[in-house]
């Protein structure tokens, strides 16, 4: 905690208050390590990782491969290739996630923006998810298996039930909510009452809700749709659906301002709430907290159940808007673990991960595009999210790039 | 050996933690490094021990000038420290921790184990230490622990010797043994380098006196010096070293503790059958050495502790088995022996750390939210009333000097409405001006008609603040005497024998 500088040392402090949970204390020090950043270290991280990515389009260019061959002869075609590979792959990605500069009406053009944020939607909805778990010290490395869950219950909901159209679709969010956090409450439990690592719990409960999920859709008495024999359920109900928000021209629908409600919501519990002082007190000091008289174990359970909730709502956001032809197993599609990074650059604050929430949005936006135009590997946008969070959390590394300053020196 | 240091200056950014210093140490000489936590004390002599390279200035040894790039070095040209935490390996026999780090070898690289043995004894013979070469390490007394750190140095031939805060761990008879160790040493020709804070070891030991403030040298002082002029060098203004305590006739009884048992996870007894009672408007002193069941004593009276059996009643309420939040509803305060670790939230504003344990409801938090407003503004107050030298309210509470946290808890303890305050170490890693300023605030709660515990492992404090002194040993109580007890008496009290005209 203390770097050696300036000060004398503090107080001794009681040994054995050191050993309760080493382990515990170093994943907390990561966290925080992380989350202390500033915003200028997200941003520098996201700029290296173009960087870097642009030296893999660059790499795996077949035009500039091959003007590498003759570089001693004419180096200028080289540089050519490769600024033509890397600025291609870039404009490409803009015209996919922001606004389509060859479309011939702004209508059209402005479709990528829209597709940004309802790549956007889910995202943020379980980035916020793991962000305020981050809060409270907790690992919620369970998105997965909370979409899933929360995706199943609201699948079921919308095509079991014949209701009146906001009813129904409020019933079958309400129900994803409850799926999402009652999975992800249970680890919360394990971890208040036995002290189970919550990491190891929430990755153990990805399989089981995956098989669980599984299963049930290979049942015809469960989730399975009758007559097939896919593992997939029937559709959710037009009452159900997430209603489109400009028409049928664009595929963004209600989903997204879900997003922007919980981020506001999200943004009154962490900022501004008594139950958010006291889960925050207990992510950064769970031993001063307690004696305050917080008690940890229904914080990590609250939060858990609240964080569940949340991840919960992504998975509806698939199933009732984004692919509401059935639940499939693949619902999550990545986006459980995505939201780790979303919530990771978001430094766990809602604003952040609204932030971090769009960008990764538009990543996916246009990473299709990328691939479609240019021919560049969808896979290079998932190695330059992946970079992002490398220097993310490895501060120290950005910091030495840019030959910032240590802020911890006091 | 002839130590100098000549200019010295330590910069860490844009702090300078030694700003010029200079020093003599002449063999055969005490030299007392005097100064407050923080002063520079420590970074000067991890100066010299090689951890740190001086920006500016030179370290002399008998006229030639060093040049130490780590402890390696300083080792080599002579210089022994010991630390304030001791670098001992504890399953490690005293023997073995003297060797490692020089481990002299015989036939396929084997430890050459009978060597070290036969300096062990050599030395302990030669200073009367009776240190055991073979015993265990984790078996032996703090004290005895130190003297394994002084063989250490002593073995590596070192003639400059540097004690880091020695006093801090040992009980008083140890630290007299210390002084005398110390002076045996000065015989043998060694220049000691002692490091405080404690006014009465310097006059007592020390043949020159360094005083350091703010990472200058302010004065050179004689042992002769008296407390009050010693600690106004440290602090830069006089201050008043004893609590002014008018005598108060307490009221009714009301903290009541009838055969506490604390037992850890592992079946271990650290609180074991102690009863007591605490009157509003007294002060009850807890005496003894570290880790003789204090911390668990306050944690239990603070709900945080698991296993209690026995008793604890505040006012005739039953508080073992409630939860600490309505322990401290019902008008408990506590200080923690550790801020930083159970006091504050380091990285909370100090307006969130005075509003800690007041997070459920009136007055900062309304239907659940919180209310900023009043909270800036009752912090403000506090900043004010406590004296919190701090940029603002919404400074974060790392930022702040020790002796600044621990008003901040101090201050959150006291805004409350509190009948009863446990402090436990309530001034330790704080600077003279706020140990001041902290006793003041204790005696002002008990005048205020609080029933106050106390616990320290400084005697000065003890004894300036008590009404009534409990001396513990092991987690039994060895006794409950008045203020007046003679400070040799507590002290024989704190190694677990109970004088006579002392009763429980």
């Amino acid at each position: 905690m203390s770097s050696a500088v300036g000060t004398e040392q503090h107080p001794p402090t009681e040994p054995e208050k050191g050993q309760q949970a080493p382990e515990q204390d170093r994943w907390r020090a990561a966290l925080r390590e992380i989350l202390a950043g500033s915003v200028l270290t997200g941003v520098l991280a996201v700029l290296l990782a173009i960087l870097v990515g642009s030296v893999l389009i660059a790499a795996t260019d077949e035009h500039v491969r091959e003007t590498a061959g003759y570089i001693g002869a004419r180096p200028g075609d080289f540089f050519q290739a490769t600024w033509d590979a890397i600025w291609g792959a870039y404009t490409a990605l803009f015209r996919g996630s922001v606004y389509n500069t060859n479309a011939t009406s702004f209508d059209q053009g402005i479709r990528p923006l829209t597709d940004t944020a309802k790549f956007a939607a889910p995202l943020i909805l379980a980035g916020l998810g793991v962000g305020v778990g981050f809060r409270a010290g907790l690992f919620n490395i369970g998105g997965r298996g909370q979409m899933l869950l929360g995706g199943a219950a609201a699948g079921w909901v919308a095509y079991q039930f014949d209701l009146p159209a906001v009813f129904h679709l409020t019933l079958a969010l309400v129900a994803a909510m409850v799926a999402g956090a009652l999975w992800a409450g249970l680890a919360g439990l394990l971890k208040a009452r036995t002290g189970a690592h919550e990491v190891i719990v929430t990755i153990m409960l990805n399989y089981v809700a995956y098989y669980l999920v599984f299963f049930a859709l290979s049942q015809q008495s469960l989730l399975q749709a009758p007559d097939s024999f896919n593992p997939k359920s029937l559709p959710a109900k037009e009452s159900a659906q997430l209603p489109k928000l400009l028409g049928d021209q664009y595929s963004l629908h209600l989903g997204f301002i879900l997003a922007l409600v919980a981020v506001a919501f999200a943004w009154w519990l962490l900022e501004r709430s008594s139950l958010g002082f006291r889960i925050r007190a207990v992510g950064i000091n769970p031993e001063a907290a307690r004696a305050s008289g917080i008690n940890v174990s229904r914080i990590y359970v609250t939060v858990m159940l609240i964080a569940g909730a949340l991840v919960g709502l992504a998975g509806a956001n698939q199933v009732l808007g984004t692919v509401t032809s059935g639940v499939t197993v693949d619902l999550d599609a990545g986006i459980g673990f995505d939201a780790i990074t979303v919530a990771l650059l978001g430094r766990s604050r809602p604003l952040g991960i609204l932030a971090a929430g769009i960008l990764f949005g538009a990543f996916k936006a246009g990473g299709f595009t990328m691939q479609a135009s240019q021919d560049i590997p969808v896979d290079i946008v998932l190695v330059v999210q992946s970079l992002i969070v490398l220097f993310l959390a490895a501060p120290p590394l950005v910091r030495t790039i840019f030959r910032l300053p240590a802020k911890e020196a006091k | 050996m002839k130590l100098v240091l000549r200019d010295i200056t330590k910069r860490f950014g844009s702090l300078v933690a030694n700003d010029a210093i200079s020093l003599t140490v002449e063999p055969g000489e005490i030299h007392a490094l005097l100064g407050e936590n923080g002063a520079g004390k420590s970074t000067l002599m991890n100066v010299l021990y090689g951890l740190y390279q001086a920006d500016e200035g030179e370290i002399e040894l008998d006229g030639v000038v060093q040049h130490f790039s780590g402890p390696g070095d300083a080792i080599a040209a002579g210089i022994g420290m010991v630390h304030q935490h001791f670098m001992l390996i504890p399953v490690f026999t005293v023997a073995e921790n003297v060797m490692l780090g020089n481990e002299t070898t015989g036939f396929a690289g084997a430890l050459d184990l009978e060597a070290a043995r036969r300096r062990v004894r050599e030395i302990s013979e030669q200073f009367g230490f009776d240190v055991n070469p073979d015993a265990l390490v984790e078996d032996l007394p703090v004290g005895v622990q130190q003297r394994v750190e002084i063989i250490k140095a002593l073995s590596r031939d070192a003639q400059v010797l540097v004690l880091d805060e020695p006093t801090a761990v040992l009980t008083p008879q140890e630290t007299d043994e210390l002084m005398q160790i110390m002076r045996g040493l000065k015989e043998s020709g060694k220049a000691i380098v002692f490091i405080t804070h404690k006014l009465r070891e310097v006059r007592e030991v020390a043949d020159k006196i360094t005083v350091i403030r703010l990472g200058k040298v302010v004065g050179e002082a004689e042992p002769t010096a008296t407390n009050a002029e010693l600690a106004s060098l440290m602090v830069g203004r006089p201050v008043e070293l004893t609590v002014h305590k008018e005598p108060k006739e307490p009221g009714a009884e009301t903290l009541a503790v009838e055969g506490l048992r604390v037992i850890d996870a592992a079946g271990r007894v650290h609180v074991d059958d102690v009863s007591f009672t605490i009157r509003a408007g007294e002060i009850l002193a807890v005496a003894g050495v570290q880790g003789n069941g204090q911390t668990e004593l306050t944690e239990a009276l603070l709900g945080l502790q698991e296993h209690v059996e026995g008793s604890i009643r505040l006012n005739g309420e039953e508080l073992v088995g409630r939860s600490v939040r309505h322990i401290l509803d019902s008008g408990v305060g506590f200080i923690p022996e550790d801020r930083q670790a159970e006091g504050l939230v380091g990285e909370f504003t100090i307006a969130e750390n005075l509003m800690l344990n007041r997070s459920h409801g009136k007055p900062f938090v309304r239907h659940g939210t919180l209310q900023l407003s009043r909270l800036e503004e009752f912090a403000e107050e506090k900043l004010e009333e406590y004296d919190i030298r701090a940029p603002g309210a919404t400074a974060l509470a790392d930022q702040l000097s020790g002796g600044n946290q621990q008003k901040v808890v101090v201050a959150r303890e006291l805004s409350r409405d509190v009948n009863l305050l446990v402090a436990a170490q309530p001034t330790r890693g704080v600077d003279v001006g706020s140990i001041e300023f902290i006793h003041k605030q204790i005696v002002a709660g008990r005048d205020a008609g609080m029933a106050v515990l106390v616990v320290s492992t400084e005697l000065d404090e003890v004894v300036s603040l008590a009404d009534r002194i409990m001396v513990v040993y092991r987690g039994r109580v060895v006794g409950i005497v008045p203020a007046g007890t003679p400070r040799d008496v507590l002290g024989l009290m704190m190694t677990g024998e109970r004088p006579e005209g002392a009763n429980a």
